[in-house]
């Protein structure tokens, strides 16, 4: 198993009693809330805490996308991204994802990518998603035009990475005289493509088709699993045996002595992770066209989305983080590992509040008492009761 | 009453025809698959009201040419050939009055008279609307009538399961057209001064979706326009006094000079 550190990045310092006044912390939460101050600390122990993760053995490190929310502070990932590219020093570097159909120029997205895998000598992972529904009210673009304007940027930057330029492109929403876009990528013929989701079946399928890594956004381990073997039924389909390094479940880790102190120590942060950063309007997430009529019927029908405050053992519960002692966490994220299938995980080690000394105990913690454990560690079959 | 299917150059709607008398065609606005309401019923006395659903909505894909309210508007410029008639009367409402006010800006000739009750289609940056798109089915129905209990029995009536993916699958549509610019076509402030039809500007007194600036806008744009105020309604007056509408907007067309009513 490979383990990343991922980070949100989440404004840390959020008022939570105003994010649930507003019932969000999306969109219409105010940003008269963020302290630049505060805010500027935050991005320097971040990125502390990422460059840490190199230095502890982490298998990679990886940012991600979000725009006007607390519950993350990277709405352009490469400048994070780019500010870490000097300083990782043995694993991978991440960006999952870049919302391809947000942008009006998915060239830039193909330059920054080839930066990024340049300064990293071929240590990176490009990520593509569409962006959560959110985005779209954010970033005034159609979500009836999701999905094609994702598959036909996806088209330009392969075709960016691989074709000798100059070329002529001339798509549906894209349009270029000239493609030649300078660096080409260090990789060859690009970089390794991640593709999280929270589990549309077209992505799995496509993803599956293309070869490409998908990564299960935070998800209950039972239906991480069941996701995971649509993806290798897919690859089935698609004439190949899926590897378990295409697989990657997206989670959070935290370690202290003992299952009690652990529970104790995370629940403040956890649970305003879960039901405060989190919390939004399914008319947000849900615009037209954004999902099938079938996927959006199945949010709407799904109350807990909207309210039902989660406590930290409900999380723990439905398997959607890992806390406790060394052993329970081991046992459990070799259990989860031989249940899912999956060859990596994204392990965020800092959610919602959690400050800068618990998180770089926690990272320690898991570097000394998890990693070691599941170097190689691939998964084992299991009784048939767990597909 | 029930829809019929209609063929416009390979693109299948619905649209139902009812009544004697100068063709009425009446676009509604994201409620156009509801079905024959009192106000077209009155109508269908003096005229013959024709009401196509739009194109996509109904349980339709669709269609793979829709990806903006120019496409629209060309698509209902077919229509109206299709229909084969002439002087005649449209009249638009919210979505439904932006299309018209784009048709008759674009290419008047089949055309009698204008009426926009309720329109969308203009921006107004000091005074901007709720959006529709954050907002549930349920609020908008309420926000859109000045009397909670229509609201309340439209609700009841429109917004049940069985029509739920219905709705869901119009809403792509209406996305498609009105995401981004929201609601607005910015064209239309620089060529709305074309339309020189004759135009009625049917407003509710008490519409929370536009309110009465909108409808202002509206007439000083165009300059062969009147404002009629349908007390007592909100956003959707036909539906909510459908007698004081249908008299109103009935009166403003037989009013019109023989040269416009010259097909009844």
């Amino acid at each position: 198993m490979k383990m990343f550190n991922f980070h949100l990045m989440p404004y840390a310092h959020a008022d939570l009693q105003a994010i649930r006044e507003h019932g969000t912390s999306w969109m219409n939460f105010p940003n008269s809330y963020y302290d630049p101050v505060k805010g500027a600390d935050l991005y320097h122990e971040y990125l502390d805490q990422l460059e840490f993760a190199d230095e502890l053995g982490f298998d990679g490190v990886a940012v991600n996308e979000h725009h006007q929310t607390a519950y993350g502070m990277m709405p352009v990932p490469a400048v994070l991204a780019g500010a870490l590219a000097r300083r990782i020093k043995n694993g991978y570097l991440a960006v999952l994802g870049r919302a391809l159909p947000l942008v009006n120029n998915p060239l830039t997205i193909a330059e920054e990518f080839s930066i990024l895998d340049n300064l990293t000598r071929g240590k990176f992972i490009a990520g593509f998603v569409r962006g959560i529904g959110a985005e779209y009210h954010t970033m005034g673009i159609n979500p009836a035009e999701s999905n094609a304007r994702f598959l036909e940027a996806h088209e330009l930057i392969i075709k960016a990475w691989t074709q000798p330029g100059p070329f002529e492109f001339n798509g549906k929403y894209y349009k270029f005289k000239y493609v030649n876009p300078w660096p080409r990528p260090y990789s060859k013929p690009h970089p390794r493509i991640f593709t999280p989701s929270s589990g549309s079946l077209a992505t799995i399928r496509w993803s599956a088709q293309q070869h490409y890594t998908y990564c299960q956004t935070l998800a209950p381990i039972q239906a991480v699993a069941q996701t995971f073997k649509l993806f290798r039924e897919e690859a089935d389909k698609a004439g190949y045996q899926a590897s378990p390094d295409q697989l990657a479940w997206s989670n959070a880790i935290y370690v202290a002595e003992t299952d009690e102190k652990a529970l104790q120590q995370v629940r403040p942060h956890l649970e305003a992770y879960m039901n405060e950063f989190l919390t939004r309007n399914p008319l947000m997430m849900m615009p037209p066209g954004y999902s099938s009529v079938e996927s959006l019927k199945r949010v709407r029908a799904m109350k807990a989305y909207m309210g039902g405050r989660q406590t930290a053992e409900d999380i723990l519960a439905k398997g959607v983080v890992i806390v406790g002692s060394p052993n329970t966490v081991r046992e459990k994220l070799a259990a989860f590992q031989d249940m899912a299938g999956f060859g990596i995980t994204l392990t965020k080690t800092q959610f919602g509040t959690m400050p800068h000394a618990m998180v770089q105990e926690n990272q320690i913690a898991i570097a000394k008492e998890v990693l070691p454990y599941f170097k190689n560690r691939l998964p084992q079959p299991v009784k048939a009761a767990a597909e | 009453m029930d829809f019929f299917d209609f063929d416009v150059r390979g693109t299948k709607i619905r649209h139902i025809r009812k009544g004697q008398g100068a063709p009425l065609v009446l676009l509604r606005g994201c409620d156009a698959s509801d079905s024959w309401r009192e106000y077209m019923e009155i109508l269908a006395r003096d005229f013959e009201v024709i009401v196509p659903e739009h194109p996509g909505f109904g349980g339709r894909a669709k269609p793979d040419w829709l990806d903006s309210m120019a496409d629209v508007t060309n698509f209902y410029l077919d229509y109206l050939d299709a229909l084969n008639v002439s002087g005649a009367h449209l009249c638009g409402f919210d979505l439904g009055g932006w299309i018209a006010a784009e048709i008759a800006m674009r290419d008047p000739r089949c055309l009698a008279s204008l009426s926009l009750c309720g329109a969308a289609g203009l921006l107004i940056e000091d005074s901007v609307p709720q959006d529709y798109f954050l907002t549930s089915e349920e609020d908008w129905l309420k926000l859109s009538f000045a009397d909670q209990a229509v609201a309340a029995a439209e609700i009841t009536r429109r917004l049940g399961p069985e029509s739920e993916d219905m709705r869901l699958a119009n809403a792509v549509v209406i996305a498609q057209i009105a995401w981004s610019p929201r609601w607005h076509d910015p064209d239309l402030r620089k060529w709305a001064h074309r339309i020189s039809l004759p135009t009625a500007v049917v407003w509710g007194a008490e519409d929370r979706v536009y309110p009465q600036v909108f409808a202002q806008a509206w007439a000083n744009l165009i300059s062969s326009s009147h404002l009629i105020e349908i007390a007592g309604a909100g956003h959707c007056p036909e539906i909510e006094k459908p007698e004081a509408f249908a008299a109103a907007l009935a009166a403003f067309l037989k009013a019109l000079p023989d040269k416009e009513r010259a097909a009844a």
